[in-house]
């Protein structure tokens, strides 16, 4: 329960709420991070909370976190300027599959701040393309100004089939509008070798994951990411839990096989 | 644990008690045991074998507890309060660390006082194990548990007095102790006051071979075997056997409403539970450079507790909470942790203010279910 010191060597804001940061390591080894592994970020007297790694996976480097500011703690991360100190715990939890789905088709459904967590696995994708038959990228936001990464996402259209949609339009937007589920059932994939990786908030994953079955997509070939409260990070303080499992330390990666019977009781 | 063979059965006087918390002292051990306080049996620390709650017994009923006086001087003549074991070995409030920047962060250093607990209660020995697996059974092993844990020497006895709201033999984890302790006693009354003894551990046989004891006789058995066997009759309340099934097949169920009518939310069964194990961290600063990290005992009762920052409470209503209450001791627990989660100690019976049973609650839920 111990977090180790890193030190924020940059900052960027991606929208009115959200701040990437990359931090450095003070003194340990920089860490390997799996694609979907979460930190423990502790803000110096003000808390800790869970943040989903969003920077290229697998290799050490400096650790990249999007956070959004929804909260006190998250206030006080979003607030930490280049040069000032947080405390990580972790890598915590399991990964994506991102490697066992090499041979097929990749379709990656996000919504909101859900897209930090799968940029791993975009990032992933394209580093390895010629692994991967098509790769598509169905990606929602509330409101244009709400779209993470927007010059990065586009950059990734040479690469992959990228839709972005957004519930509200403003003036200058020509894009699509509407949820982001909807974008499944035209998407150029094949259902029968397709591995889907979705987050978002859980009722926009009940969607995604209903429009991915009901194009075929087997239900043990979705992949989810679960958030709840968490106060550990290590299967101790019980908050995470969800019907049979902890969060932080079964998942937070799990199959629509797995949890959809537990997804669908409200409030469970 | 090995089997202990009935020839190392002894007797000790009711008078020698003092003998066998002295013998644990001099080991070094914290000794703790029950004692009557503000009308309830509590855990503290024993300073002497008088201080044991001599002649109280407990009277216990859904939403009711109180003590009574016994005919006679029986020092474990009761069934269980609302302590358990749990808060010594993981204590409501502890300091983790103490911190004066987020690059010196100084663990708090453990208690290395060993402890030995005195009337532990079989039900007790289980919901130790349970939260052994719990909190040492996987990959991150909870420090500052596994450190009070370390060297605990426990004195079981076996529960010659279980109250209404006991229902450990449906759970099979009473009323007779069958491993995880160092000594096991049983209190005889009849004639002299006395104590059948077993080791049940190496540490337990040096204890008990340092005490003035005699050989027990088969009527010493006789006796204990027949107090047990009646504390078995006695105990009434039962679990369905099949509560996980029931629960899983009903999480929809219109029970759930009814209870939760009732239900204050107020987490008295989670802080009197023996096994329940979650606990929030409290990051706190004073006015110059300093922060702590505690960790405090939490309640899945609380609408905090499954709070999420920018997306509210997962489980937001009573109906919710109680639910995983319920759902989690008796159906989801052995998928977390591998083995039970209620050891049938009645405590959230007897200390839910408005009275719930839980063993009620599964009954009426498997009386009505709709059919499959």
């Amino acid at each position: 329960m111990i977090p180790a010191p890193y030190r924020v060597a940059e900052r960027e804001r991606d929208t009115e709420d959200t701040w990437t940061l990359v931090l450095e390591p003070v003194s340990s080894p920089e860490p390997a991070i799996r694609p979907g592994q979460f930190m423990m970020v502790y803000a110096f007297g003000v808390g800790e909370a869970p943040i989903s790694v969003s920077g290229p996976p697998d290799r050490p480097g400096p650790v990249v976190l999007t956070i959004r500011d929804v909260g006190a703690v998250t206030h006080a991360i979003c607030a930490a300027e280049p040069g000032a100190l947080l405390g990580l715990r972790g890598p915590f939890g399991n990964n994506w599959p991102v490697d066992e789905a090499a041979g097929g088709d990749v379709v990656v459904v996000a919504g909101g701040i859900g897209l930090a967590p799968l940029r791993p696995v975009v990032l992933r994708a394209l580093e390895r393309r010629e692994d991967y038959g098509s790769v598509c990228v169905l990606y929602g936001a509330r409101t244009p100004g709400d779209l993470l990464y927007p010059a990065e996402v586009e950059s990734w259209r040479s690469r992959a089939h990228v839709e972005v949609t957004v519930d509200r339009p403003d003036q200058g937007w020509a894009g699509r509008v509407g949820v982001v589920p909807k974008l499944i059932a035209s998407a150029p994939f094949d259902p029968e070798r397709t591995t889907a990786f979705v987050c978002g908030p859980e009722i926009m994953m009940h969607f995604a994951a209903e429009a991915l079955v009901a194009r075929g997509v087997a239900p043990e070939r979705i992949e989810l990411s679960l958030e709840r409260h968490m106060d550990c990070g290590i299967g101790l303080c019980g908050h995470c839990q969800l019907g049979p499992t902890l969060i932080c330390r079964d998942g937070p990666v799990y199959t629509q096989a797995e949890l959809g019977r537990w997804l669908a009781v409200e409030a469970l | 644990m090995s089997v202990v063979s009935e020839q190392a059965d002894r007797v000790l006087g009711v008078s020698a008690l003092d003998d066998l918390l002295e013998a644990l002292r001099r080991r070094g051990y914290r000794v703790l045991g029950p004692q009557a306080r503000d009308g309830a049996i509590v855990y503290d620390d024993l300073d002497s074998a008088a201080d044991l709650p001599a002649g109280w017994r407990d009277v216990q009923a859904p939403g009711s507890y109180r003590l009574e006086r016994r005919e006679d001087e029986a020092r474990f003549g009761y069934a269980v309060g609302p302590h358990s074991w749990k808060r010594f070995l993981f204590p409501p409030r502890v300091r983790l660390w103490r911190a004066t920047g987020v690059d010196a962060i100084e663990e708090e250093p453990h208690d290395e006082r060993p402890l030995a607990l005195v009337g532990v209660r079989p039900c007790e020995l289980h919901a130790i194990a349970i939260q052994d697996r719990v909190f040492m059974g996987g990959a991150h092993i909870d420090a500052d548990y596994s450190a009070r844990r370390a060297g605990l020497f426990v004195v079981a006895v076996n529960c010659h007095d279980p109250s209404s709201a006991c229902f450990c033999t449906s759970v099979g984890t009473g009323p007779a102790a069958d491993a995880g302790y160092d000594l096991l006693l049983d209190e005889l009354l009849d004639g002299e006051h006395r104590f059948l003894v077993r080791a049940g551990s190496a540490a337990g046989g040096e204890v008990l071979d340092e005490l003035d004891t005699r050989a027990a006789t088969g009527d010493d058995r006789d006796e204990a075997a027949a107090a047990l066997a009646e504390a078995a009759q006695r105990i009434r309340r039962a679990l369905e056997p099949d509560a996980r099934d029931v629960l899983l097949r009903n999480l929809e169920h219109p029970r759930w409403d009814e209870v939760a009518e009732r239900c204050l939310t107020c987490g008295n069964c989670t802080l009197v539970c023996p096994t329940c194990f979650c606990s929030g961290v409290e990051d706190t600063t004073d006015l110059a450079d300093g922060a702590e990290r505690w960790r405090v005992w939490d309640s899945c009762f609380s609408l905090a507790y499954s709070h999420v920052a920018g997306a509210g409470p997962s489980r937001p209503t009573s109906r919710s909470r109680y639910r995983q209450w319920l759902t989690h001791k008796l159906a989801t627990w052995p998928d977390q942790f591998d083995v039970q989660g209620c050891v049938g100690c009645g405590r959230c019976i007897s200390w839910c203010p408005v009275g719930i049973d839980i063993t009620e609650e599964v009954s009426a839920i498997k009386q009505t279910e709709a059919a499959p």
